[in-house]
């Protein structure tokens, strides 16, 4: 989130779209019931009538997959209406910034498009530049090859009209909403977005944040109390896992993970962190090599050198794509030897997940480190199963759950929380930091003892988390913080800071790029500093503003800053657009920020030193049109890849950059109803931690599958039947749910019915019932990777029997 | 008035307890209401291990075993709230179901066998070690160029996972898994 949970609170105008708060983050209503009752408005849209669709002041049915066409039409609805935040648009996006005549949008598809090797030159969408290579700018914004033009051209063709046509809204619900939400583009409205995965799990998910993102900029959202792009995130620490790198394409900190053509760390901090021509830009991510360097400090510590390049080597490099969907084809394909699930459900958790179920089994050896048996350790003796049949070694170690150990995990407003031990696992149940712990220096013994292939970067990894039986905490914590490496006479504005050799670093501005410095995870430098473990606070006192900010509750990244972008709530001078609910403020006699930590300690825009606030772009303005994003600089409505209509749009029925598997049909004879997965309150992802729970089991025992009352009568099915959904990939039973929540859409003139299915069951636990993503598809987001889990094609018949 | 909840559970309110129960006015010394069974056990602090909220809660614990679980009021984030899921935590903390052994299944076995950690680990790490070497790939040749690159990575095995875990293990598998060459490095946020 670039705001957090409690500032929804601020709102005047909250909006939900591809998320559930009500039902799937249902303490986070408290703060948008607080809203509510100040006179804020809900505005829910959701292809089902939630419960949080039921507090809502205005519902907006929409078909799955069709977001772009509904955020595409309200940025139509604001900029026809002149409901933006002009001088925000103005002075903080890159609007007024010329375009070069090698973007254009022709017939559905961007220009550039090179098909052999099907994809776009994104280089050819650059800005029209000056002879210093400055982008040019209107700032009056109507050159016709500036942004905003462009902008009005793209999306002048997302009229009402058309735009319900594809997502099957009432023109009415449509038009309430676009008037109360574009009502928020005044200074002094606050309107904020939420997300989560309604919108992310779409082959255009990027595009879809992307929407988001632009009518926030557009209406003057961004940075402000009550307003932002806020990312619902499910679980507890998947910020945090997010945060520290577990995802192929980066390493801690959001460093870029190195790729085979970065040949040095020169070429590669030179290749990743551009420098920028603006001198208003703060371009933040300048600082990249330093932060680079100190985590390369903080791995092989004393072995990594300026004359080594610290180590750099000692970096896998990645050649392409290797993502979740990527890994489970290799194993499926019988190409990985090895697996390690830690607290991780493929066989109920991924797309496709008959297929995931059957390839484990091509696995030499599989380790899963769970609190309970899940579909994906229990594989090899699944229902249907030959286990003669099956070589896989699998090891299930038993894991502590979150009472059981000490650390942080990071919430989805990025306040990061610690926790404590209360008790012991049970049994021989071990902390993951332990598991870890022995899979390294076991790993580093063997490579000691015997030798082996390129052993330098295991034994000669930094380890040092003291002599107990587990890591101390302590000092991992301490690490990713980061310390000096020898004693540093550090320049602090106008005076100097000595550092010993130990010292922990204060915040990320002092991280160095000379070796002097270690870090584990740049953002997080602040949260354990001299002063101690500033994720413990528990200081529940608020700011007088009373925005909700509790400044010394815990610590959240980066550097205890609540709310980004913040430098984009006060104008040019430094005075904020909201006079009410001001983030931060300029004192001129005082030459300070108050109120939040600024988005920089540089002065307002209009000052010499002053900067632009979206700093960690190389412009310092928020970027309306997109550079370097493959499948397109606007968001384009195109269909998911099973889909029952023509594309209304254009004749370009899919985005060109989507790969489309064998494994999908838009044949509506077979499969003629839209279906769709989501999550209830009383269990959770892939289940394991809920349907082991008797309580929970006893509120929610069964799967079920919702249907609308037209599709229950002409399928005679009743409330309670066993029905079947097949798709291409598999089939399913479960109890019919027949409520009014569902609603048949008119789509491009056709009737579509629509099947949701909640998709925590599986095959092991205490309550069991088949997983909704047997029939899911892999069909995945060019940019992100994230599969279309939220539109496919369905059929539903009376009749438990699977087929 | 200043009346907490959690003053009003921990006694504030049993003098009107007393006189609910017994009928009878409370005075100091005759107060019939019930113990609290929190009373004097050590409390420590927690988050809610669901949803990414962050709700705060309070664990109790009596004689190693945790006897009740609550939300924390002192938390702005929550006030003391939570929902079904983190209501029933009490039960992932106390339950027949959780692993507490290591299992091993070998090769076409239709069972699991109860394996000491040592055991395991040794064998784990041995597949680890065997599969690193024999899938390290050093060098690869970019096929549209021709040119030779140097790579250093482990193509034989993944890791997935976990965004259960608190972000000092995450950081320690993602400096474990970096330094023995993995590239296949994903985890929940991909789905």
């Amino acid at each position: 989130m670039t705001n957090h949970w409690i500032d929804l609170k601020n709102s005047d105008c909250i909006m939900t779209i591809g998320c559930n708060p009500a039902e799937n983050h249902p303490i986070s209503f408290k703060w948008i019931e607080a809203a509510i009752e100040k006179g804020a408005k809900l505005i829910t849209i959701d292809p089902r009538y939630t419960r949080t669709a039921s507090k809502a002041d205005i519902y907006a049915r929409l078909r799955p997959g069709t977001d772009i066409a509904f955020l595409g039409g309200l940025i139509n609805y604001a900029l026809q209406k002149n409901l933006i935040h002009t001088e925000y648009v103005r002075d903080y996006t890159n609007a007024s910034f010329i375009v070069s005549e090698g973007f254009d949008f022709r017939e559905g598809m961007f220009d550039h498009w090179k098909e052999k090797e099907r994809s776009y030159d994104t280089k050819a969408w650059t800005y029209a530049v000056d002879g210093a290579g400055k982008a040019l700018r209107d700032p009056a914004m109507k050159d016709p090859r500036c942004v905003f033009q462009l902008l009005k051209r793209h999306y002048s063709r997302y009229d009402i009209h058309t735009v319900c046509k594809i997502t099957g809204t009432d023109q009415d619900d449509f038009s309430k909403t676009a008037e109360t939400f574009c009502s928020t583009g005044r200074p002094g409205r606050a309107g904020t977005i939420l997300y989560a995965m309604g919108i992310t799990q779409s082959t255009h998910g990027v595009q879809n944040v992307r929407a988001i993102a632009m009518l926030q900029m557009l209406l003057g959202n961004m940075g402000i109390a009550g307003g932002g792009v806020n990312a619902l995130r499910g679980e507890s620490n998947v910020q945090g896992s997010t945060d520290y790198g577990l995802l192929f394409h980066v390493l801690p900190g959001y460093l870029p993970a190195p790729e085979y053509k970065d040949e040095t760390l020169a070429s590669a901090i030179a290749r990743y962190f551009p420098r920028s021509n603006e001198p208003k830009s703060a371009n933040w991510w300048q600082n990249g090599g330093k932060y680079m360097v100190s985590l390369l400090k903080a791995w092989w510590g004393g072995h990594a050198t300026d004359a080594n390049g610290y180590c750099f080597d000692y970096l896998p490099r990645r050649s392409g794509n290797h993502s979740y969907n990527e890994i489970i084809r290799k194993i499926v394909q019988g190409r990985m030897e090895g697996l390690v699930c830690m607290g991780m459900n493929p066989a109920v958790g991924g797309p496709n997940s008959g297929s995931v179920r059957e390839g484990l089994g091509r696995l030499k050896w599989l380790v899963t480190a769970d609190l309970w048996e899940t579909e994906t350790s229990i594989f090899w003796k699944r229902p249907g199963a030959n286990p003669g049949g099956i070589a896989t070694e699998v090891f299930m170690l038993p894991a502590a759950a979150s009472m059981e150990k000490e650390g942080s995990i990071s919430n989805s407003g990025r306040w990061v929380q610690w926790r404590y031990t209360a008790v012991e696992p049970p049994g021989a149940a071990k902390s993951d930091l332990w598991i870890i712990d022995q899979f390294h220096k076991r790993l580093k013994a063997l490579y000691r003892k015997a030798g082996g292939i390129f052993p330098a970067p295991v034994v000669k990894l930094s380890w040092n988390y003291g002599h107990g039986h587990e890591p101390d905490v302590h000092l991992v914590a301490k690490e990713i913080n980061g310390y000096f490496t020898r004693s540093a006479t550090l320049k602090d504005k106008d005076r100097t800071v000595e550092f010993k050799a130990g010292d922990q670093v204060p915040t990320f501005a002092q991280l160095q790029d000379d070796g002097s410095t270690a870090s584990g995870c740049w953002i997080y430098c602040g949260s354990y500093t001299g002063k101690g473990n500033m994720m413990a606070r528990r200081d529940p006192a608020d700011l007088p503003d009373g925005l909700g900010m509790y400044p010394n509750w815990a610590w959240s990244w980066p550097v205890n800053r609540r709310i980004l972008y913040n430098r984009a709530s006060v104008n040019k001078a430094g005075r904020p657009f909201d006079v009410k609910r001001p983030v931060i403020a300029w004192n001129p006699l005082k030459k300070k920020w108050e109120g939040d930590v600024p988005d920089g300690g540089a002065p307002p825009c209009n000052d010499d030193k002053g900067v632009y606030p979206f700093i960690m772009l190389s412009e310092g303005v928020g970027r309306l049109y997109a550079l370097n994003i493959k499948d397109g600089p606007f968001p384009e409505h195109y269909e998911p890849v099973e889909s029952p209509i023509r594309n209304v749009l254009s004749k370009v029925q899919n985005n060109p950059c989507v790969r489309i598997g064998k494994n999908v049909t838009c044949d509506t004879n077979k499969y003629p109803f839209i279906g769709t997965t989501y999550r209830v309150t009383e269990h959770w992802q892939a289940g394991a931690m809920t349907r082991n729970l008797p309580w929970l089991v006893e509120l929610v025992p069964d799967m079920f599958v919702e249907i609308s009352k037209s599709l229950a009568v002409a399928k005679d099915i009743k409330n309670g039947d066993r029905v079947r959904v097949t798709t291409e990939r598999g089939s399913i039973e479960g109890y019919a749910l027949v409520t009014s929540r569902m609603q048949i859409l008119i789509v491009d003139g056709n009737l579509v019915e629509q099947v949701g299915i909640p998709w925590h069951f599986g095959y092991a636990g205490l309550a069991t019932g088949d997983s909704a993503n047997i029939l899911t598809s892999e069909a995945q987001s060019p940019v992100s990777g994230i599969p279309e889990f939220k539109a496919f094609l369905c059929n539903v018949e009376k009749g438990g029997r699977k087929i | 008035m200043g009346m907490t909840r959690r003053k009003f559970l921990f006694g504030g309110g049993a003098a009107a307890a007393g006189m609910a129960i017994s009928g009878k006015p409370a005075s100091a010394r005759t107060i019939e209401a019930p113990g609290l069974r929190i009373k004097g056990l050590k409390a420590t602090t927690t988050v809610c291990p669901f949803c990414a909220v962050g709700c705060g809660m309070i664990v109790h614990v009596k004689d190693g075993k945790v006897v009740n679980i609550e939300g924390d009021d002192s938390s702005p984030i929550n006030k003391g709230s939570l929902c079904s899921k983190g209501e029933a935590l009490f039960q992932v903390a106390n339950n027949e179901r959780r692993l507490q052994k290591v299992m091993y299944r070998a090769p076409g076995s239709d069972r699991w066998e109860e394996k000491p950690w040592d055991w395991a680990l040794d064998r784990i790490a041995g597949l680890m070690k065997e599969t690193r070497d024999r899938t390290f790939k050093t060098k690869e040749i970019d096929t549209k160029s021709g040119k030779q690159y140097t790579v250093n990575r482990t193509d034989g095995m993944a890791i997935l996972g976990g965004a259960g875990l608190d972000n000092e293990e995450c950081y320690l598998l993602s400096k474990f898994a970096r330094s023995i060459g993995l590239v296949f490095v994903e985890h929940q946020a991909r789905l």
